[in-house]
């Protein structure tokens, strides 16, 4: 049957913010969604909270809403926009959730939108464990043995009947929020109690222990006609009990027969038809004891998900475009495979490679929070690769996250024997690793795999890399090694840099040997088939073999390197960016190739750029691109856009004789190397907060001693502000050298107190600068950009501040020689602007700044640096007659706010500091500030700020006196107020009535209990004095976290939200499409500046 | 063990040598299975075949006495990317190289196997040889020339058992089949014998008349290898039960003997299908089967005749991929055939169904 005409326009709702167990795979899924059911014609609207999307840039959709993904506000565009369908499965569990939440309140019902692509009923069997169970039981699957209960006591009979370990887990989360395995009755009694509290009906499930199984994921689709098809298998590395978003996954499966892969496929499709996904894709995971090979059913999810990206990726098969299609009618055996062209979608891709997925974690950054791997993900983003087998592909993924990680060397610190074994039992980041060096050290392959869990195939797997690392190593120099020998490393992935360091020799030595016997790679193609058709799509992964498979094009051709796996710090925002760039290079007419090792993303998509290579972003793997592209006409290399990745890579490939286009590698440098910053500014009579490079301990105090404390203090050439640290004396001082002892030198800022930050984006093209926005921090200085809010345009600058802004940004690009994206950061106090930091690249705030200006920053910048000039952009239409300052005030204000994962990071401070540790973003966007304001609180799900209730008050003593106008105003807005015994007694002073509750320490209940008890809906608590956490705030704000209060930290965070408050309290809330507001603002300068 | 692979056209890829040592050769085809290769490698269908295993890891979780589809080994050579030291699977009891070894045949592995396979796509399946003995190519190439082609062979008779034997049906017995053995897997007969038939298995080149005598309530015919063309004995044996309306079922080289029997054409295909992923077409209910493959024949489907010697045939099944006929079913006398592999094994269990469609046809004729 073709597509349905009887629905004209088609909701999708997103994902919203990147969070732990969502990340920029619905943007990728989105996007194939939204483009797909436009080119059938239909009208797409779309709610995505996110502006770091490539899915919310304006031409994605019809009608864009960066709204909150919460069904009042989803119900707003429903009633504005009246689509006939809404398709829930793209957002991920957000979008699952709120689609449910809309329809079993009536609200579709009231406005005739029909739920498509999976039905109420599906979604409610799949997502609650019991009805899921009982399904299972009907259909004669096996499932784990399970009991559900809404308090402790109903789970203990189940718990005294099976013994521990038992996994409890909270009904309805993502990501395995709310669960854990209880290994004994404390912590049985604990994890029941929390995950009653996590789950949004207050029920938990307590299940059977399969830990040790082995596990598996199939990525099946389905269509109307009942068409099954599966599209990947996937075996995780690490068994049960290791979520799979932090397990190691590998695909296709590897170590099951056929007879035991078919009974695990009919058993997909039979969880499939019973649950009543009509149409599209969905999960189905499955454990399989290794001992007797009973296979159960773990869990569906019937949408698209992390792993349905990842098998897209992995085999070439667009799953959330075709599910799209699914949804509004097509059969599978009506829609072509894009690869092969001839054949159809109706089909089961076959691969003829192996592929490896590693989570990427960000423990360093929550130093206090639990590091062992379980039932609950805790993974920020993961790498992917490819190779023919799963030795190559496990070294190349190895090699890709980043994480100062070369490959398998054969060591793990200092762990002795015990130590080691230890490490191997308990599944922790860096498992892999100890494997290595367990089988490194000559322990049995069985001895490890039992340890492990590990599959006793994949762990000889790893042993061959040792065997075969540890003939190079007794060949002693590189000149020992032969070609044959050489060609047998790289053939099981040890990479150039773990050569090197096995042979004492340099990667460049081990390079320039390979190259001289021939020993490079060849490129292969990702093709759903497995060669069987030829394939149309240019997507490539190296390996060494015999063949290469790509065809270059005599068109002038650019390289854009991506920013490889989702971290803090660096996230969707760089991916957007290289995308960007893709286009607009590609509308230019050049021949785009991509490189990037990150499955979740657009840019990996096939058809994103020219040519995609899924590869490591090391230079070993950049050069061997290179290499093959220069048989082309290769202009050069973007390393501007893919974050701090490929900025660390520009040195290295301008040495190797790749070209670097727009900012050259001097000039990054400059940029970087705070002494010749610092110089450069001095020149430029620009301010900058005193400081100095410490190369010793010593001189670190003594510098401190010379500029004053506070002083801000970190490692050099650090993003994201690791271990940076507000130091308030000498003792503090000393405190933190020994904590990050051994980091090389330490930079020592004055810092700079009470200070408003501002971030600036510009383009400048060797002559004239562009800025994108200039965007004011609601939150002081010290407060890492990524983790504060702000506000586009400034909502307290003068014009004459941004003028001087616009003029400081100039300066600082044209010395620095910078060609293309600029960011800058900027302090102001007393009315002096500091530069911060430079950052020579596309930066963290490029799309919200296009989101919130309609101005495609990343594309222009990607023109500049290919030899455009502004001016030349501006004719075109790319850019606008003026800029973000010389340009009208727009009438919309948009804000940003920061997702912090705290919640999944339990007992970890949420004060907010220089250290970044937000995951994502959203955007709230309006024509009044305070509801902008508000709309960005709603956006993270966690802040919601509250129209009315009890304000719980605890302020430090600095900021008593502040604070007492903004509390009036909260009491004027009707709020109750509760506050600890010197915040009352000031307020009381001053008017305003306080209920005294207690501090923890005084007794019981106390404000803990309180917000426990649900009787606190806005807490603001600025934290006082210096570092210690264990403050009594540290366990206000842990409290609030975890039972979904929002906190505020900060004094300019309070102030906000009162406007915020005020915002909603005046209904004003309403909502409007990014075209809209696009328009308007295109419109309003024209009028004010005619061409 | 150092090992050569070379085809008839002169490419050559180096390898090393696994499972026995010795020379081999036989067509070269390529089978893009993820999973099964001990299914493969027993089935006889590719006898005289050299099967190129496109995913890299062959071996991976060993061989058992389950889940071969024969009693030895079939293929007469085996090529791979690479292929497993170590066994991991409760099952099994045995290493893929040592079964091979066991059974004397040849493989190699470290090939660049996808090089293979787009050569095959290209030129189409040829002659090739594997050695351990010859390494040097001109002459393994010289070897492979003079080699038979699968084109003219029939290697059918002879595939199959030599005696004929019963085998009872799993509980009740229903009906009384006679299944003709050119080369028949297991989890047919054992499909068959789950279907509630007593089954007969009997020689390629069994006399119809002792096989109408045997009254059966319908006669299989099996799958098995070489050019259905050549197998003049059982073509003729099946227009003979034909003419007698006996019910018949045929799969794979079965289907392409009844399709000659109507009166259709068979012909050559460039480099065949093979793998568990092919989807065919069912005509009549529009559904789509994902399913097992193995043929380098097939039936034309112009050739399909709406009036020939046992009547109108119609297409059944079709592949998507290629409209090439899977399936075939005669509106005048009791009998249907696909050319895939209901059976499975290796592969989807899609097509099961066509056991039980066999059976209503029997209950139908009775
Ligand atoms: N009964 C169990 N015993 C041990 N581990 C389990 C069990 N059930 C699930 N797990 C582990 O917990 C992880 C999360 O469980 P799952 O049901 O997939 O929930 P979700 O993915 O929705 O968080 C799985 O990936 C698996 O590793
Ligand atoms: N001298 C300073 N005074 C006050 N705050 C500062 C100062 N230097 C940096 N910061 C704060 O620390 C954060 C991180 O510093 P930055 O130099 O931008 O490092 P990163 O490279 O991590 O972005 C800034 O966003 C700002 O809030
Ligand atoms: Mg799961
Ligand atoms: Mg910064």
């Amino acid at each position: 049957m073709p597509k349905r005409d009887d629905i004209e326009s088609i909701l999708i709702l997103g994902s919203g913010p990147i969070v732990i167990g969502q990340a920029c795979e619905f943007d990728y899924s989105g996007v194939q969604a939204c483009k797909a059911l436009r080119r059938e014609g239909y009208r797409v609207i779309l709610v995505n909270s996110n502006p770091a999307t490539i899915m919310t840039d304006p031409d994605v959709a019809d009608a864009t809403y960066v709204e909150p993904l919460q069904a009042a506000f989803v119900e707003k565009v429903i009633a504005a926009e009246r689509p006939d369908a809404l398709l829930p499965t793209l957002g991920g569990q957000t979008g699952l959730n709120v689609g449910l939440e809309l329809a079993e309140s009536g609200v579709l019902a009231q406005y005739g939108v029909e739920l498509i692509g999976a039905g109420v009923d599906a979604i409610r069997v799949a997502e609650d464990r019991r009805l899921f169970s009982e399904a299972m039981a009907e259909i004669g699957l096996d499932v784990a043995a399970a009991v559900r209960a809404t308090s402790v006591e109903e789970a203990q009979a189940f718990a005294q009947e099976h013994g521990f370990p038992l996994l409890v887990r909270a009904s309805f989360t993502l990501g395995g929020a709310g669960s854990g395995m209880a290994h004994d009755q404390a912590s049985f009694d604990r994890l029941v109690a929390e995950g009653i509290a996590a789950s949004p009906i207050g029920e938990v499930q307590v299940d059977e222990s399969l830990l040790g199984w082995k596990e598996y994921e199939l990525e099946v689709m389905r269509d109307h006609a009942d068409n099954c098809v599966v599209i990947c298998s996937i075996e995780n590395l690490d068994a049960m009990g290791v979520h799979t978003g932090d397990s190691i996954t590998v695909a296709p499966a590897q170590t099951l027969t056929d007879v035991e892969y078919q009974q695990m496929r009919d058993a997909a499709f039979a969880v499939m038809r019973r649950v009543g996904v009509a149409t599209g894709g969905s999960n189905v995971q499955f454990a399989v004891n290794p001992a007797t090979g009973r296979q159960v059913v773990v869990e569906m999810n019937p949408r698209v998900s992390r792993s349905s990206a990842l098998a897209s990726k992995a085999t070439g098969f667009p799953i959330a475009k075709i599910a799209a299609l699914l949804a509004v009618g097509y059969t599978l055996d009506e829609i072509p495979n894009d690869i092969t062209r001839e054949t159809l979608a109706a089909f089961e891709p076959v691969i003829d490679y192996v592929v490896t997925k590693i989570p990427r974690f960000a423990f360093e950054k929550f130093p206090t929070a639990d590091r062992e791997l379980t039932t609950r993900m805790k993974s920020v983003g993961e790498v992917m690769a490819i190779g023919r087998t799963f030795k190559e592909s496990v070294g190349k993924a190895l090699r890709s996250l980043e994480d100062g990680t070369i490959g398998f060397t054969g060591q793990a610190g200092d762990l002795d024997d015990d130590a080691l074994r230890e490490a191997l039992r308990i599944p922790h980041e860096r498992r892999l690793l100890d494997v290595d060096a367990a089988l490194t050290r000559g322990w049995d392959p069985a001895e490890v795999a039992q340890l492990t869990g590990y599959d006793p195939w994949f762990v000889d797997q790893l042993l061959q890399i040792v065997e075969i690392r540890r003939e190079v190593r007794s060949c002693e120099t590189l000149r020992n090694v032969d070609a044959t020998l050489l060609r047998r490393a790289k053939r099981v992935g040890l990479s150039d840099a773990v050569l090197a360091a096995v042979l004492h020799t340099t990667e460049a030595a081990v390079r320039q040997r390979r190259r001289e016997q021939g020993v490079v790679p060849v490129f292969k193609t990702v093709d759903t088939c497995s060669a069987e058709f030829q394939a149309h799509t240019p997507y490539h992964y190296s390996t060494y073999e015999e063949e290469t498979e790509v065809e270059v094009s005599g068109r002038p051709t650019v390289v854009i390197l991506g920013s490889g796996p989702n971290r803090i710090g660096q996230g969707i925002e760089f991916d957007y960016c290289c995308v960007h760039a893709v286009l607009a290079l590609r509308e230019a007419g050049f021949d785009t190739v991509m490189v990037n090792c990150n499955p979740e993303t657009v840019s990996t998509d096939y058809d994103t750029a020219d040519r995609l290579y899924f590869e490591p972003l090391t230079l070993e793997d950049v050069l061997a691109v290179t290499d093959v592209e220069a048989a082309g006409d290769l202009r050069g290399v973007l390393v501007q856009f893919g974050g701090q990745t490929p900025l660390k890579l520009a040195h290295a490939l301008a040495e190797a004789g790749v070209p670097i286009l727009g900012t050259p590698p001097e000039a990054i440098d400059r940029a970087e190397d705070r002494g010749r910053f610092g110089a450069i500014l001095d020149q430029l009579g620009i301010p900058q907060p005193p400081g100095a490079v410490a190369r010793s301990l010593d001189e670190a105090v003594t510098t401190a001693q010379r500029i004053g404390f506070p002083v801000l203090v970190r490692p050099s050439y650090v993003l994201g502000g690791r271990a940076m640290e507000i130091v308030y004396d000498t003792d503090h001082m000393h405190d933190w050298l020994e904590r990050n002892a051994g980091e090389g030198d330490v930079l020592v800022d004055k810092f700079l107190e009470s200070a408003v930050e501002v971030d600036v984006d510009a383009v400048f093209d060797g002559s004239e600068v562009f800025v994108g926005g200039v965007m004011e921090h609601i939150e002081e200085a010290g407060v890492h950009s990524g983790d504060s809010a702000c506000v586009l345009p400034p909502y307290t600058l003068g014009r004459g501040q941004q003028h001087r802004l616009r003029d400081y940004t100039a300066a600082i690009a044209e010395a620095l020689g910078t060609r293309g994206l600029i960011n800058i950061q900027y302090a102001i106090r007393d009315d002096v602007i500091h530069v911060l930091e430079a950052n020579p690249r596309a930066s963290r705030t490029t799309p919200f700044v296009s989101k919130a200006t309609g101005v495609p920053l990343a594309k222009v910048a990607a023109r500049v640096m290919t030899g455009a000039t502004l001016a030349q952009l501006r004719d075109e239409g790319l850019l606008p007659p003026v800029d973000g300052i010389t340009g009208p005030e727009p009438g919309h204000v948009a804000v940003k706010e920061a997702v912090l994962p705290f919640n999944r990071f339990q007992g970890v401070d949420t004060m907010l500091g220089p250290e970044m540790r937000s995951t994502g973003e959203v955007m709230g966007i309006d024509t009044d500030f305070g509801v902008a304001y508000a709309k960005s609180q709603a956006g993270t799900n966690a802040m919601v700020l509250p129209a009315k209730g009890t304000v719980f008050v605890s302020i430090a003593n600095r900021d008593k006196r502040a604070m007492i106008f903004p509390v009036k105003r909260l009491v004027e807005l009707g709020f109750e107020v509760m506050a600890t015994q010197g915040t009352a007694e000031t307020l009381r002073r001053a008017g305003v009535q306080a209920r005294l509750v207690h501090k923890v320490h005084e007794g019981t209940p106390t404000i803990v209990d309180h917000i426990a008890a649900g009787e606190v809906d806005l807490v603001l608590n600025t934290p006082s004095g210096s570092t210690g956490t264990r403050v009594d705030g540290y366990e206000i704000r842990t409290a609030a976290v975890s039972h979904g209060v929002p906190c505020i930290t900060t004094l300019s965070g309070i102030l906000a939200a009162i406007q915020g408050i005020e915002g909603l309290r005046e209904n004003k809330v309403g909502v409007r499409s990014l075209q809209d507001y696009h328009a308007e603002l295109a419109a309003l300068r024209l009028s004010t500046h005619p061409h | 063990m150092p090992a050569l692979l070379v085809l008839e056209d002169g490419t050559t890829f180096r390898g090393e040598g696994f499972g026995a040592g010795g020379t081999t050769f036989g067509e070269v085809v390529f089978n893009t299975a993820l999973s099964g290769y001990q299914e493969v490698v027993t089935d006889p269908s590719y006898r005289r075949q050299l099967v190129t295993m496109t995913y890299p890891h062959q071996g991976n979780y060993g061989v058992n006495r389950d889940d071969a589809e024969s009693h030895t080994v079939q293929a007469s050579g085996l090529i791979v990317r690479e292929v497993s030291r170590t066994t991991s699977n409760h099952r099994s009891e045995e290493s893929l190289d040592g079964y091979l070894a066991r059974h004397g045949v040849v493989g190699i592995s470290e090939v660049d196997t996808r090089r293979l396979t787009r050569r095959i796509r290209s030129v189409g399946a040829m002659r090739a040889g594997i050695s351990t003995e010859i390494l040097d190519a001109d002459e393994l190439v010289d070897r492979v020339r003079q080699s038979p082609g699968m084109e003219g062979a029939d290697l059918a008779t002879g595939a199959g058992t030599t005696e004929p034997y019963d085998a009872p049906a799993e509980g009740d017995a229903r009906f009384r089949v006679v299944a003709y053995d050119f080369g028949m897997k297991r989890n047919i007969l054992r499909l068959l014998t789950g279907a509630g038939c007593d089954v007969r298995v009997v020689p390629a080149t069994t006399d119809p008349d002792d096989v109408l005598a045997h009254e059966p309530d319908g006669v299989f015919l099996s799958n098995g290898p070489g050019d259905p063309a050549a197998v003049k004995h059982g073509i003729a044996a099946i227009g003979r039960l034909l003419q007698e309306q006996t019910p018949l079922f045929g799969i794979c080289l079965g289907h392409q003997l009844l399709g000659r029997a109507v009166g259709a054409q068979t012909y050559k295909m460039t480099f065949g299908h093979r793998g568990a992923n092919q989807p065919v077409r069912n005509l009549a209910s529009g559904q789509v089967e994902v399913t097992s493959h193995n043929h380098g024949f097939a039936v034309a489907t112009e050739s399909l005749p709406g009036d020939g010697p046992f009547g109108a045939v119609e297409q059944t099944h079709v592949n998507l991929n290629d409209d090439v006929n899977e399936g075939l079913r005669c509106r005048d006398v009791p009998a249907f055939s696909v050319q895939y592999h209901p059976e499975a094994a290796p592969g989807p269990h899609d097509a099961r169904y066509l056991f039980a469609d066999f059976v209503s046809l029997m209950e139908g004729a009775r």
